[in-house]
């Protein structure tokens, strides 16, 4: 233990020196400006984040943060459609946005002399989007081709869909991102006006540059592009806490599949809802302690112990805007069945309540910690991105400084307490995919324009 | 406007540029190395000639080699591997694909780290013990995941267009193998394949990090000085060219049919490379801006994802198109598909596009250096395809030297729209 102090002392001086100083300041406007230097390369990311996505929307519009995404790139009244991207590509960028349960959010990578073509185009189709019937009509096309690709045609996918929508009756955690088809087939473009005024102004954003920037510099440009758009009125999403549950929920998803699957999630706190702020990072420990990489419990004991599942993980993120889940997933091996895995990864628990963790593993998880958040930094991406999150839920974006240390802090008492604590079954869910016969290739369709197969 | 447009100078980019350092060690391997004080790590990759277009019948022995490279070593279990590595923070992995297979280590550069797991990456290259109850384990696990990728019609589709464009060529068979392929392997034939291919001749060494000169050689020199000198492995075969079209339509259980569509494009160190690689960007490489974006996604709105890449290997990789749409639209994005490429093989690029697609590739130049991690792909690359050192100097240069008329004739002479596979994957309508 003492050389591994040292150790962690050495290392948490070189990640100082390491790390890129942070600047934050706000315009009059409420847009939050965080910049973050980094001057390895000529090179700057600029992330535009919206605090609005799927756990902000309700039944009947799902899946309008992320139409409006879409939309984003599709003309303001200056820029036609397609011409940001036309710019921004002419410029030697990058660019793309994502949409998630707590934010939407859109960057370009550039050149660092580029900086000043990202903030003129993001503050224009912050305040003047022009939403058009026309192009709406094919982008939500689109968007079903994304969920077909990414959901209905993805057995896991569709699983836990169903999955997170049987977790929470009440909480948008229960949402999907990409929306339920039937609510995207019944879209209006009048959805997505009301959403974009709504909740696309500058005090509802957070900027955040990181590259070989000089942060005044960044300032003074942020404000001549983003100062003189005017602030909105944001009405906070009402709370939507999940009735506590009563009891086990199971389900079943039969889809066409070649291999069967399960997942389980229990009821977890998060950052933004602990009670006590020690307990979120004790379950990241303990998800590690699962699944933190090759040598962690899941992978050691039943991929190649009992070699009763070919995989098995465990999930959670402490940095999500309300409450969610600690995931444990698997897939059976061989002769194994989904209830031999289910049954296996209730031993592990039952372990992780019995005994706490061991010294080693602690060290373990410890060591790998301190050495990410030194590879972190070789992505100017990622650490804009842990930014941007953290600001987008409404945490400060220095507790991505602060994990480290709070990692280090918890000890083997702390995760046997939140593993007794949470992982009960009365706050259970368990889903099981049962494949359905693929029949592919048995009957295969026959050519339908004469088409021949040669070599 | 006029405001954006004064931008658009030229980036400079000389100033960005990493030099690379290059020597050859006593038993034979090529070793690349880019140092990199700025972060306290280091990155490696060990590539060996050892991919699937070796497995010679075998379909998944040089993916099952790999594999099994970190399940045992020197003694060691894979618990005990994997238990190492991870307490020093360490993050080792294997893979491998048709030309290849690698072995990549990311540590912390100080004295208490990186030397045991230097220790480590030496074990796993050169004394892996290919125990007989971890083949048998990850050959199930294998088989599982050959099993699962069968629920993807996005896989079948590609893995059926490498069969019918390569057919009997070793680029043709699944690297991963098949189910019964991969029954049918022996321990015996992953010990043999591995004194065969992983030897110092057969490898390429990549370095970034904190360290100088110095310290590189000394740790090429510990990875894999002991390793035996070996052979190269002996150039893959030429690639036939298609001699006529074809067309498959399989059946899947899915909403979405997806298509790729393509033949043999070009190799690495092509002398149409550069033409052919910023003229595929006008057509289907621009990302969100593109010949095949606007008519497939934009325009009509038939597909999530479009587009098109050569795929350039050690012999000639696919180029291939790809777009995936609901069931019943599959034959109109299809012909748009066609005809967006048809009409950019008959006349090209506008001077227009050309200029924006050469503005995209040289500006964005310094992106693609900007970590160490990418820095290290390029050394690999560079390394093991054989690239002048000067390749990513002169990179820029290159490509702002490519006229409209070398496009055409290189589309014109390389690729024939009417001489390709076409794989379509799908539901019915």
């Amino acid at each position: 233990m003492r050389s591994l102090l040292a150790t962690g002392l050495f290392l948490a001086s070189q990640l100082v020196l390491a790390a890129g100083a942070v600047h934050e300041y706000q315009l009059d406007n409420g847009l939050k400006v965080i910049v973050r230097e980094d001057h390895r390369a000529p090179v700057v990311v600029s992330q535009v984040w919206y605090r609005v996505g799927a756990s902000y929307e309700h039944d009947g519009i799902t899946g309008v943060s992320h139409v409006l995404e879409h939309m984003m790139f599709k003309g303001t009244d200056d820029h036609p459609a397609g011409e940001f991207s036309r710019i921004i590509s002419e410029n030697g960028g990058s660019e793309n946005a994502f949409t998630s349960t707590d934010y939407t959010a859109y960057f370009q990578r550039l050149e660092k002399s580029r900086l000043p073509i990202s903030f003129e185009l993001e503050s224009d189709r912050m305040r003047k989007l022009h939403l058009q019937e026309e192009e709406f009509i094919k982008e939500i096309n689109v968007v079903m081709e994304e969920r077909r690709l990414r959901t209905e045609d993805k057995p896991t996918a569709l699983t836990y869909e169903q999955f997170a929508a049987t977790a929470f009756i009440s909480s948008s955690v229960r949402i999907p991102t990409i929306g339920w088809m039937n609510d995207l087939e019944n879209m209006q473009l009048s959805d997505l006006q009301h959403w974009y005024e709504r909740w696309y102004a500058p005090n509802n954003a957070i900027l955040v540059v990181v590259g070989d920037v000089d942060p005044e510099a960044v300032l003074k440009l942020a404000k001549k592009y983003f100062g003189p758009l005017k602030p909105e009125v944001i009405v906070p999403p009402k709370p939507r806490i999940e009735p506590a549950q009563k009891g086990k929920r199971e389900l079943t998803v039969k889809a066409p599949a070649e291999v069967p699957y399960t997942i389980m999630g229990y009821k977890a706190p998060v950052l933004a809802t602990a009670e006590m702020d020690w307990e979120p990072y004790a379950l990241e420990v303990l998800a590690n302690v699962l699944d933190g990489g090759d040598s962690a419990r899941l992978t050691r004991d039943l991929v190649r112990g009992s070699q009763i599942a070919t995989s098995a993980g465990a999930g959670y993120d402490l940095y999500d805007r309300q409450a969610g889940l600690f995931l444990l997933d698997g897939t059976p091996a061989g002769s194994s069945t989904v209830a031999d895995v289910q049954e296996a990864l209730f031993e592990q628990i039952q372990q992780l309540q019995d005994e706490p963790v061991t010294d080693e593993e602690l060290t373990r998880i410890k060591s790998s910690v301190v050495a990410s958040a030194v590879y972190e930094l070789d992505s100017i991406f990622y650490q804009a991105m842990k930014i941007g999150q953290l600001e987008a839920v409404g945490l400060d974006w220095r507790l991505a400084d602060e994990y480290v240390d709070r990692i280090n802090a918890v000890t083997a008492e702390q995760v046997q307490a939140v593993a007794k604590k949470y992982l009960v079954e009365e706050a259970l869910t368990v889903a099981v995919l049962d494949p359905l016969p693929m029949e592919t290739g048995r009957a295969p369709r026959p050519a339908s324009n004469g088409g021949s197969h040669g070599h | 406007m006029t405001a954006l447009l004064l931008w658009l100078t030229a980036i400079p980019v000389v100033s960005a540029m990493p030099a690379i350092q290059h020597w050859v060690t006593d038993n034979g391997a090529r070793v690349y190395f880019v140092p990199a004080p700025e972060l306290p790590m280091v990155d490696i990759n060990v590539t060996f000639a050892a991919g699937g277009v070796r497995d010679d019948g075998h379909a998944g022995l040089a993916h099952m080699t790999s594999t099994l490279l970190d399940m045992g070593a020197a003694g060691l279990s894979a618990d005990e591997i994997a238990r190492r590595i991870e307490s020093l923070g360490a993050e080792l992995s294997t893979g491998s694909a048709r030309d290849m297979a690698w072995i990549k280590l990311r540590s912390l550069s100080d004295g208490a780290h990186l030397p045991p797991a230097l220790k480590l990456l030496a074990d796993v290259i050169n004394r892996p013990d290919f125990n007989k109850q971890d083949f048998e384990r990850e050959r199930k696990r294998t088989q599982v995941a050959i099993q699962r990728s069968e629920q993807s019609p996005s896989t079948v589709a590609e893995y059926t267009f490498f069969q019918s464009t390569y057919g009997d060529h070793p680029y043709g068979p699944r690297p991963s193998g098949t189910v019964d392929s991969i029954g049918a392997l022996k321990l015996k034939q992953l010990k043999a394949f591995y004194k065969q291919y992983y030897v110092a001749r057969n490898a390429v060494f990549s370095i970034v990090g904190d360290l100088d000169r110095a310290a590189a050689e000394r740790l090429a020199e510990q990875v894999i000085g002991q390793l035996p000198a070996g052979k190269r492995a002996p150039a893959v075969v030429p690639v036939p060219a298609l001699t006529k079209a074809g067309e498959q339509r399989i059946y899947h259980p899915s909403t979405q049919t997806h298509v790729r569509m393509g033949a043999p494009g070009m190799h690495r160190g092509d002398p149409d490379y550069f033409p052919l690689y910023v003229g595929n960007h006008v057509l289907g490489g621009g990302g969100l801006v593109s010949r095949l974006f606007e008519e497939v996604r934009e325009k009509r709105g038939l597909s999530y994802s479009v587009n098109s890449y050569f795929s350039p290997m050690e012999q000639d990789g696919p180029y291939l198109l790809s777009l995936q749409t609901r069931n019943d639209q599959v034959d109109e994005a299809l012909a748009v598909m066609r005809k967006t490429l048809q009409d950019y093989v008959d006349k090209g690029p506008t001077k227009k596009e050309l200029t924006a697609s050469k503005k995209n590739i040289t500006g964005g130049f310094p992106l693609r250096i900007a970590s160490n991690s990418s820095i290290l792909d390029y050394l690999n690359v560079i390394g093991f395809y054989d690239l002048p050192l000067n390749y990513l100097e002169t990179f820029n240069d290159k490509v702002m030297a490519v006229t409209r008329e070398q496009i055409v004739n290189a589309f014109q002479r390389r690729v024939a729209p009417d001489i390709m596979e076409t794989i379509i994957v799908g539901g019915e309508s």
